[in-house]
């Protein structure tokens, strides 16, 4: 198998509260606590969990948009903390993004061919000419025609524009796209056009992808992998067939519970959380999930449970195994 | 006796530009609801769900007119009522929940204060006994210490929290039908459940009937007894769930079901191609034609009627109708 295209060990990004100009630190928010993955080539590694769990954060580290409080990301064998100037431009023609909102997410002010062709520009020494003709062949790869390129982004319907943010990622020959909830925002027939489209260019580019996302059947069916994420920490790593048939820990049995069936007589294992997602301000002391979890035992609320491999592949941090 | 709702040949269409473009977003529906049920409104974006919940309350936008049908609740026609007669309705025997709770409540007002108008207004309860009740039905939304809590102003609540109050709002006056438009859409999972569970006690305790405006068929799934399928301002499929699900009639339902992503497997998903077709312009025919991927030439030409297929399913689709004649 190699080395890994990426690798992600015990990252941590900690953010002060309160800490003004003058003003003192009154706490720090624990966005990421700790956490370790791979993604290798032309893998789609899932990540799931619920709003303010630390997914976002984790994919602006990894873009270095962020730099971690403590751990290391490295990229191709290279640790990215240390790179500058030319060497980080590198990094970030190799790594792009898809955002959740295609409305915002394009500049309205700039036609179709600047937004794909302008990653190019920055990135390469090549001529005018030459961009127009990727620019073209990028939007012919996720399904637009040509000519589009002196359209505007208003002129393109919701999953159109999702296309486009699509061709941009694509534009410098990226390795790595993460996938910032690409599909929340779109119709389900529009969902199925993005989510087989993302699967093509997988298989036709050996792109890895990091998909971000709370719909847990979508994160099952693009990713071979899929990590769950709890209040800054993952809280099991498998498999996704494997995940979606035997998950272990309480927090991941809970979201399947929740996801929705898909017809009237699936059966469900009741599992259903009270409360909410706790403050990452002030996280639950021992396991973070232990006020939520139906299985909660004494030692839970003490001792914090570790990631482990129970069988190959499978890692889970639960105080029951 | 009248079903409790029932809806006939209800056209609602958007007039633009001076009158020369028409945008037909709902074009002749028809569905009855009984109390306790829950009806299912399904379809993508710009199909007309939308402006179908707003025709029945009649707070349609300016631009909107209602051409014809008729809207009767208990077998009063809605379609005639005054406007003050309307807003006796509104809230008392219609409630509505919209998509984005933190629009549907007022920044400046406490909690009690917003919980309480529909309950001062159409059970003209006061001073104790409003308390009460509002602290009642924050109670039943389950918000944790209602006495505390409804001091508060809507900031000071999570997501969960809001969409629940607005479900207590909407409890307030006592409604025999709630209208509910994409209520969990900005909701995670896990509370998206907690709220769908939440409605389900709700109904059970209170016989409320459900609308249920939605594009998951995972929510229809979970929650609704009927189901219409709705497709360019028109209702192409209405059947139970059961039915709908096993044995969709119209392929556009089908498609739909195909091309939802389903928990442990990876097989490939159906593409529905193209897009919706625009409503000011849509295509001779069956509006589907252009996407379908049975489509005849008959498609092409004639609209399809809507086809009793026993058992109370409809459906609008020249493949069911010819089934039928066929035997």
């Amino acid at each position: 198998m190699g080395e890994p295209l990426l690798e992600v060990r015990d990252l941590k990004k900690h953010f002060p509260v309160g800490g003004s100009l003058l003003g003192r630190v009154q706490g720090w928010v624990k966005a990421v606590d700790g956490i370790s993955f791979t993604i290798d080539s032309g893998e789609t590694l899932g990540l799931v969990g619920e709003s303010g769990c630390g997914k976002t954060t984790t994919s602006k580290l990894i873009l270095a948009a962020e730099a971690p409080t403590a751990g290391a990301i490295e990229f191709e064998g290279r640790n990215i903390a240390g790179l500058h100037g030319k060497q980080l431009m590198d990094y970030r023609s190799k790594v792009q993004v898809v955002f959740q909102d295609p409305y915002s997410s394009l500049s309205p002010r700039m036609r179709v061919g600047d937004i794909i062709g302008e990653p190019i520009e920055t990135h390469e020494r090549v001529s005018r000419r030459e961009v127009q003709s990727r620019v073209r062949e990028l939007l012919e790869l996720v399904g637009l025609r040509p000519d589009v390129a002196r359209l505007f982004p208003h002129e393109f319907s919701g999953g159109q524009r999702q296309r486009l943010a699509i061709a941009r990622a694509l534009s410098t020959n990226a390795r790595l796209i993460v996938l910032d909830e690409p599909v929340s925002a779109l119709d389900v027939s529009i969902r199925a056009h993005i989510i087989s489209l993302l699967e093509e260019i997988q298989a036709r580019l050996a792109v890895s992808y990091l998909f971000i996302a709370h719909d847990l059947a979508a994160v099952a069916h693009l990713s071979q992998r899929t990590a769950v994420m709890y209040l800054g920490k993952l809280v099991e790593v498998a498999d996704s067939l494997e995940l979606c048939a035997t998950p272990l820990h309480p927090y991941t049995k809970a979201l399947f519970a929740a996801s929705l069936p898909s017809h009237p007589d699936e059966p469900r294992e009741e599992i259903v959380l009270s409360g909410e997602v706790p403050s990452a301000l002030n996280p639950p002391p021992g396991c973070h999930f232990h006020p939520r979890c139906p299985f909660v035992m004494p030692h839970c609320s003490e001792q914090e449970p570790v990631l482990r491999e129970l069988s190959p592949g499978h890692h889970v941090a639960c105080h029951l195994y | 006796m009248p079903p409790l709702l029932r809806v006939t040949d209800l056209k609602t269409h958007y007039f633009g530009f001076g009158g020369t473009r028409v945008v037909k977003a709902v074009d002749g529906i028809s569905f009855s609801l009984e109390a306790g049920e829950t009806l299912g409104l399904v379809g993508e974006s710009g199909c007309g769900k939308t402006t179908t919940c707003h025709a029945l309350v009649r707070l349609l936008s300016p631009s909107a007119r209602i051409l014809g049908g008729s809207i009767e609740l208990e077998g009063e026609d809605l379609l005639t009522k005054s406007p003050s007669q309307m807003r006796e309705i509104r809230g008392r025997r219609i409630a509505t929940i919209l998509q984005d709770p933190m629009a549907s409540l007022d920044p400046l007002f406490s909690i009690y204060s917003q919980v309480a108008e529909p309950a001062y207004y159409h059970r003209s309860l006061r001073g104790g006994k409003l308390r009460q009740r509002v602290q009642e039905l924050l109670a039943a939304v389950r918000i944790p210490s209602p006495e505390r809590r409804m001091k508060e102003f809507p900031h000071q609540m999570s997501g969960g929290m809001r969409q629940r109050i607005v479900g207590a709002i909407a409890q307030a006056g006592g409604p025999q039908i709630i209208i509910a438009d994409e209520p969990t859409t900005n909701l995670d999972v896990t509370i998206q459940l907690q709220y769908l569970n939440l409605l389900k006690d709700l109904q059970r305790a209170s016989g409320v009937a459900l609308i249920f405006v939605t594009h998951n068929l995972g929510i229809v799934a979970k929650m609704c007894d009927t189901v219409a399928v709705m497709y360019a301002g028109k209702i192409v499929e209405m059947q139970s769930v059961r039915g709908l699900f096993y044995h969709p009639r119209h392929p556009y339902t089908k498609a739909l079901l195909d091309s939802i992503p389903k928990l442990g497997t990876r097989q490939p998903l159906y593409v529905i191609p193209g897009q919706p077709p625009d409503l000011s312009d849509l295509p001779t025919g069956c509006s589907f034609h252009p996407r379908c991927a049975r489509a005849m030439e008959r498609c092409r030409a004639e609209e399809p009627v809507e086809c009793h297929l026993g058992d109370g399913a409809t459906a609008r689709c020249w493949l069911a109708i010819e089934e039928v004649a066929h035997g």
